[in-house]
């Protein structure tokens, strides 16, 4: 049973993340750009995004820590690309529920894509915030881009 | 008193050599957490330098307190005051015999050992370290002994220096002589780390010190639980530990301060128990250790680290050293069976304790934590609490197993194991099922 649980956490696209990060470069010159860690492992990451027309065109992704902290990185700098900093908003809401166990909507489950590969966590609640560690900070990132352009 | 009279029986069996050693089978059996289950597998509790475990006389000690004498300290005329200001104070005298304290009123009850330290650094430091001052730490210190003193030096204009690491993970104190300067008010030092397992050669570090003028404080909280402690001979000025890591409950720190300097300083906090005679417009303070406790103190926590002393007591220092001794031996002699992981501190186990910090380029600490828990062990996973040390290794993060009385090798044996299928999981990606 829990040797299943732990198979469910680490699938393979998990540790494939985890061993070949995807966007794993630094942007110069970026339109937003966030880095953070968790205060309680120290597990870092370095978000830079570029925007063309109100969309992510590129980004660079950097962090160091856990196989599900760095998988959920690189599983979401895969997932927002092309998307409007409101859908990634959006989708950020979409992934904390579904991490927090919450029922989603048919059409929220749709909008997943990759990042269902991460629904096994839910069952290791102390590796929540390790999934969530990437997100908050594209999040803070957003934030400061949107107050600083004055919307 | 307690549930259990743990001096009618011994703690002591002879092993294959004839060598009378700690009888773990009935260590274990006074713990009454040892028995359950996790994930359905026996719980292998390896994160004693986080918290210890709790035999039945402590937990016993904390009931009977509720349920038999309930009542304030020092200040009923009536029957359950008195009993259990007697069994506080009588706790207090327990804790000075088992550090080799010279009296009991050298003895503060605290939170832990992080408000120990942080009473020292705002009574005695804010009163004594002026601008130009220097504090002498070493670089293995836990945040509990760096932060108080970064804002005491930050507040009074003092500075910080550090005693380096050798390759060896023990303190290099080639430059001592230099190290401690004219300047240095206090040299604070912790006695075991918590990350490394050093044992620091305090003797020698405080007989300098004090040559130069400056005064030492120790922080035990890895050492009082392990190691026998007498801090007479030790002849530091202050040293701080916590009860939960020592078979105590949570909620209880100490203190023990020389007397000339406890009666020498202000008090920390201050309101009631910690005066003499209070006016409207001023007050006068109690005797030590009172002065320093204000309020009402945490008594059953307090009475139950009594318990937890005679616990030890009962058990042994000195068999408590041996038996650890040799299971980190056995545990240090296990891990060079892996060679995808590195074990952090000294070899030698003359001079480190029962805490094997390890990591794995194959798997992040906190998968091994993951892994490791659905097998029932207990790790800790992270910086803990010593930040800057992790850097200076170049990392972030490590795994933790740290061993007390109840522990032995079979569970070492499961570790291993353990570890070796996290590193086929993420090495190799061999899974567990399919």
């Amino acid at each position: 049973m829990e040797l299943e649980a732990l198979d469910e956490l680490y699938r393979d696209i998990i540790l494939d993340h985890c061993k070949n990060p995807r966007h794993a470069n630094h942007l110069d010159h970026p339109d937003l750009e966030s880095q953070g860690n968790n205060p309680f492992c120290g597990d870092e990451i370095s978000l830079q995004v570029k925007l063309s027309q109100g969309r992510i065109v590129e980004i660079g992704f950097n962090g160091r820590g856990c196989s599900i902290s760095q998988a959920s990185g690189s599983i979401m700098a895969g997932v927002i690309e092309g998307k409007s900093l409101e859908e990634v908003g959006e989708l950020a809401n979409i992934f904390r529920d579904l991490m927090k166990g919450k029922a989603l909507l048919p059409n929220e489950s749709d909008r997943l894509g990759e990042l269902e590969a991460l629904s096994g966590v839910r069952e290791f609640p102390i590796r929540i915030k390790c999934a969530l560690l990437g997100w908050s900070i594209l999040e803070d990132g957003i934030k400061k881009y949107s107050s600083d352009n004055g919307e | 008193m307690t549930g259990i009279k743990p001096k009618i029986k011994s703690p002591l069996i002879k092993n294959g050599l004839g060598d009378l050693v700690l009888d773990v089978k009935k260590i274990r059996g006074d713990f009454p957490i040892l028995s359950r289950k996790v994930y359905g597998k026996p719980l292998i509790y390896l994160d004693n330098a986080a918290t210890s475990q709790k035999p039945r006389s402590v937990i016993n000690a904390l009931t009977e307190y509720y349920e038999q004498y309930n009542s304030n300290v020092h200040r009923g005329v009536h029957a359950l005051s008195m009993e259990a200001t007697e069994l506080y104070d009588g706790a207090r005298e327990k804790i000075a015999n088992f550090i080799g304290s010279p009296s009991s009123e050298n003895i503060i009850f605290t939170r832990n050992t992080t408000e120990a330290i942080n009473l020292v650094a705002y009574t005695w430091g804010k009163e004594n370290i002026s601008d130009g001052d220097e504090i002498l730490l070493t670089r293995m210190e836990h945040h509990s002994n760096l932060v108080p003193w970064q804002r005491l030096a930050k507040e009074n204009g003092a500075k910080l220096k550090f005693i380096p690491l050798t390759e060896e993970a023990t303190l290099d104190l080639t430059n001592l002589g230099e190290l401690i300067t004219s300047r240095t008010k206090l040299v604070a030092i912790t006695h075991m780390s918590n990350v490394l397992g050093t044992i620091n050669p305090i003797n020698k570090i405080i007989s300098v010190a004090h040559d130069k003028g400056a005064l030492v404080l120790v922080d035990g909280a890895q050492s009082v639980p392990h190691l026998p402690i007498n801090v007479s001979e030790i002849n530091c000025d202050f040293f701080a530990f916590s009860s939960h890591k020592m078979l105590g409950p949570t909620g209880v720190g100490v203190l023990f301060g020389k007397t000339d300097l406890l009666e020498s300083i202000e008090p920390f906090l201050s309101g009631g128990e910690m005066v003499r005679e209070v006016w409207y417009d001023h007050a006068t303070w109690n005797e030590i250790p009172y002065r320093f406790e204000a309020g009402t103190p945490d008594i059953a926590d307090a009475i139950a680290l009594g318990a937890a002393v005679e616990y030890l007591e009962w058990l042994g220092m000195d068999n408590v050293r041996r038996h650890e001794m040799e299971l980190t031996q056995y545990a240090l002699d296990a891990f060079d069976e892996l060679d995808e992981i590195k074990v952090f501190g000294p070899r030698d186990v003359a001079v480190r304790g029962g805490i094997l910090s390890f990591h794995s380029e194959v798997v992040h600490p906190h998968d091994l934590g993951t892994i490791l828990d659905r097998d029932g062990i207990a790790v800790r996973a992270g910086h803990h609490c010593a930040m800057p040390l992790m850097r200076s290794l170049g990392l972030i993060a490590t795994a933790r197993a740290s061993f007390y009385v109840y522990n032995y090798e079979e569970e070492i044996d499961h570790l291993i194991s353990s570890l070796k299928k996290a590193i086929r999981y993420f090495g190799d990606g061999i899974r567990s099922v399919r």
